[in-house]
């Protein structure tokens, strides 16, 4: 789980373009939206590709989105569960 | 009263000027976003979503901060924005492009598409300054002082705007110059073609 955290920390920072931040800038438990990193809607949306693309999870309700994209912490747990590659 | 050029600001061959008065040289060498990102660090720009932007929106928001942020005067809640170029938003549509034409691992990168318009720019510094107003950005082939003159003349005179924030912001494969300058109905330089082909050499 440790392993998947720091890949996705580092997959996250590659796709939105988080220049100057590195894996340990993150907390598992930072918020990721709102007051945490400060994402937006279109970050979101790159989430969502990665979901897809690396873990061959496919989301379909935006509610599950929401809990999903808390944190690393969240995110981690919910491909733990669902990964399909 | 007509409209005179009141500031301007450069910045093209690795360097920052406000008023004609240098204030940034970057490092001899520096491709373009090492150069504009040491320019954000330099003048404590803040502003987070800057690591976000494509090459075009990088160069628009910071020659409108260090012009709006470097003088001594408020910002009209009404002031328009005029903004041209000649290559568009050219090095992300490319990026965009690759993104995808990787056949079946392709996929289209919102992050990047999301920018594949010259006048994300404008919204940017909207967004930025908290303006709701008159904006456009039109695509020359090269710097056209008459035409900005007319449009921008025209913006102030039917009160569309009380000044408008104008400029010329091309970047394309590391070649880039940005000439932004703010006019409105006030003393200062007279806002003239001699005068802005003066300015952006």
């Amino acid at each position: 789980m440790e392993e998947l955290k720091t890949e996705l920390k580092e997959k996250i920072i590659e796709a939105l373009n988080l220049e100057d931040m590195s894996a340990e800038d993150i907390n598992d438990t930072d918020m990721l939206f709102e007051e945490g990193l400060g994402l937006d809607s279109i970050d979101a949306l790159e989430l969502i590709i990665i979901l897809d693309k690396d873990y061959g999870i496919k989301l379909t309700d935006s509610k599950d989105g929401k809990k999903i994209f808390q944190s690393i912490e969240t995110m981690a747990q919910y491909i733990t569960e669902h990964r399909t590659k | 009263m007509e409209n005179n050029i009141i500031h301007y600001c450069n910045i093209k061959n690795n360097e920052v000027f406000l008023d004609g008065k240098k204030l940034y040289s970057g490092q001899e060498g520096d491709q373009f976003l090492d150069f504009i990102k040491g320019v954000y660090k330099n003048f404590e720009l803040n502003y987070p979503k800057f690591y976000k932007m494509d090459p075009l929106c990088k160069l628009a928001i910071t020659a409108s901060s260090i012009l709006l942020d470097g003088i001594d005067q408020d910002i009209d809640p009404d002031m328009g924005l005029l903004l041209s170029n000649k290559s568009s938003c050219y090095d992300v549509d490319v990026k965009h492009q690759d993104s995808i034409s990787q056949g079946e691992e392709s996929y289209a990168s919102p992050a990047n598409f999301v920018y594949t318009l010259p006048n994300i720019a404008l919204g940017e510094i909207s967004i930025k300054y908290k303006l709701r107003s008159e904006n456009s950005f039109f695509i020359f082939e090269g710097f056209n002082p008459e035409f900005l003159i007319d449009y921008a003349n025209s913006m102030t005179k039917l009160r569309k705007s009380s000044s408008v924030l104008c400029g010329w912001i091309e970047v394309k494969e590391n070649v880039y110059n940005a000439f932004m300058f703010l006019v409105k109905p006030e003393a200062g330089l007279a806002f003239t073609k001699e005068n802005l082909l003066n300015l952006i050499e």
